[in-house]
């Protein structure tokens, strides 16, 4: 195999001819298309499922059961003025929705979304007589990639915000970085469990190594699963996370200055960024398009489950923004940096150690309960310095008001 | 688990029936007492009931009615008091269908139909003068191009309406207390509740 930095993909083995390049070209083109009609369609489902659990009717009126409602709504803001606010900076005003939206986009080349994983195959396909994946690229940075596309997008919302020159945006853009890039930290740690459990950070190398059933979900002892879901809401500012563009309190956040199709573009990477997490989330612990090939061609259903597995995502987040309520900004905040890192750290550490065990031959048990002890006592210190902190606390502020009161 | 049951509450609102009604085809049964378009009415022989005494201005509190009393002309008199609407206007870009001018009318004049559906595309349309308020010659609404009538909505407008009379006074429950109306006469009383009937005994 050629040893390349961009892919691992069977496809570059004998070299890069008009072929491969033709290959490779209809890839991205076909994940790009698939991408747009599942974001269309995301956004049809997601308003058509929750007016349902709202006993509403939603969308039904633009084709059948409203499906070309999200068409029509997208020709619509295309037609839409455009407008940029007086104290906008407006280069980078007219940047931010494309910042948002390329990153968004780029998550989704690392995805396996089929291939035939069945009889230690790796995913491997045949098309035109050449090998390949059904993804774009497999590098070997994989699932890096990821979080370092997710991070990117930090930047669209971030400068979106900050460039309305307006004092809603702005707010909301704040909150939307914090956020961000505080359950960043949880995100990754949850996937450095599954990193350490499969051993490569190439997403093709992680689903087939969940191919005979072997699904991270367990392996991995649930808790990284919840930690990265749990996060990968709030990365999504999707409810009960959505405090960036909390109507009632910043209108509609980092976009309110927007109009027309830069504000068609944030809602755009919006979605496509829920189908890709959902995406990475089924790759990550579920086995992507791993499953058992009933009849027909191993490579159809590698895309049949892939397609299920990744409904199934897509319900559960519509589900979430039907049934919570959102957080306030501090409860927020708490749960990410006093229970979710704190948590997935300690996860962390216990595969390691456990891993780390069975390759010494140490007695499990023992591991286990060591393990235990520590995470417990961790916990207790961890809990007594959050405690002393809030302390602290009201100590300074009865401190500082507490004359005032009196003088008054 | 007590967090986890709200979920268990949206999965269940799927398969529960849609209260939703798709206005534009279909279209609830309206209240009886519902708020819409105002109508002039008048006599059994045709005389306006309007006096033109402002009442109805006066107690509007969106100002959108105009109204201003003439002597009635000796040779053929309008109403069968001293006086008549002579201008009557309701601007319905400021009516918020209150209801309190059909309380002050003294004669029972102005009363609202069921008719809330009319779109009007310029201002003039939009404040309707005497000529259009006026019931027609067989006691009827008129129906004006940007009206969308359906049956029953111009019927049972007048009178019982007044929410002071007769529920206002136990002992006059039942007594038609009101004047006869062209088109379609006295109309009956309502039909009490039965709270109003044990007051009366």
């Amino acid at each position: 195999m050629t040893p390349s930095i961009l892919a691992v993909d069977p496809l570059f083995v004998g070299g890069v001819g008009l072929e491969v390049v033709v290959i490779v070209v209809l890839k991205v083109l076909v994940a790009f298309a698939l991408l747009m009609v599942s974001v269309l369609l995301m956004v049809w489902f997601e308003r058509k499922l929750i007016s349902d659990m709202q006993n509403r009717i939603g969308p039904n009126v633009a084709g059948p059961w409203g499906v070309f409602q999200t068409l029509a709504d997208g020709i619509k803001l295309f037609f839409k003025e455009d407008l940029v606010p007086d104290r906008a900076d407006r280069k980078v005003f007219k940047l931010a929705p494309y910042l948002s939206l390329v990153p968004a986009f780029l998550v989704f080349v690392v995805v396996p979304v089929g291939g035939d994983f069945g009889d230690d195959n790796r995913g491997v396909v045949r098309w035109f007589g050449n090998d390949t994946f059904l993804q774009v690229a497999d590098p070997p940075v994989g699932i890096l990639f990821v979080l370092a596309m997710s991070s990117l997008a930090v930047y669209g919302v971030m400068l979106a915000g900050w460039s309305s020159g307006s004092k809603y945006p702005l707010l909301g853009s704040v909150r939307a970085s914090a956020q961000m890039v505080s359950y960043e930290a949880a995100l990754g740690l949850a996937l450095a469990a599954v990193i350490i459990k499969t051993g490569s950070l190439s997403t093709n190398e992680i689903v087939a190594s969940q191919s005979t059933w072997d699904w991270n979900l367990w392996v991995t002892g649930f808790v990284p699963f919840v930690i990265f879901l749990i996060a990968a809401t709030a990365e999504l500012n999707r409810p009960p996370f959505d405090l960036v563009e909390a109507e009632q309190e910043l209108v509609g956040g980092f976009h309110t200055e927007y109009s027309s199709m830069r504000f068609a573009m944030f809602f755009l990477a919006e979605f496509m960024n829920t189908v890709t997490m959902s995406a990475i989330i089924v790759t990550l612990f579920f086995g992507g398009p791993a499953g058992p090939d009933l009849v027909g061609p191993g490579w159809l259903w590698g895309i049949v489950w892939f397609v299920l597995k990744l409904s199934a995502f897509l319900f559960t987040f519509v589900w979430f923004r039907a049934t919570l309520p959102r957080f306030r900004y501090d409860q927020l905040m708490d749960l990410g940096w006093k229970l979710l890192i704190p948590l997935a750290l300690g996860w962390l550490l216990v595969i390691a150690a456990l891993d780390i065990g069975r390759d010494r031959g140490w007695n499990s048990v023992l591991v286990v309960a060591v393990c235990m002890a520590a995470l417990a006592a961790a916990a207790a210190l961890l809990s007594a310095a959050i405690g002393a902190g809030r302390r602290q606390r009201e100590l300074d502020e009865a401190a500082r008001t507490g004359p005032e009161r009196l003088g008054a | 688990m007590g967090y986890l049951d709200g979920f268990a509450v949206t999965f269940r609102k799927l398969f529960e029936d849609r209260v939703t009604a798709e206005y534009p085809e279909v279209k609830r049964e309206k209240p009886e007492r519902l708020h819409g378009r105002h109508v002039l009415n008048r006599y059994e022989d045709g005389m306006e009931k309007c006096i033109g005494c402002e009442l109805c201005a006066g107690v509007c509190p969106a100002s959108c009615i105009y109204v201003r009393g003439m002597d009635n002309p000796e040779d053929a008199p309008v109403s069968p008091g001293e006086r008549y609407g002579f201008v009557y206007e309701i601007n319905y870009l400021r009516c918020i269908h209150c209801d309190l001018c059909v309380e002050a009318c003294p004669t029972e004049a102005i009363t609202e139909t069921k008719m809330f559906e009319f779109s009007f595309t310029n201002r003039s349309d939009a404040i309707y003068t005497r000529d259009e308020l006026l019931v027609g010659d067989d006691g009827r609404p008129q129906d004006l191009p940007w009206e969308d009538w359906r049956p029953g909505e111009d019927v049972a407008t007048s009178a019982w309406m007044r929410a002071t009379s007769p529920a206002g006074d136990a002992s006059y429950v039942g007594r038609v207390a009101w004047s006869g109306e062209l088109g379609y006469g006295v109309r009956p009383p309502e039909e009490t509740s039965p709270s109003e009937e044990a007051g009366t005994t």
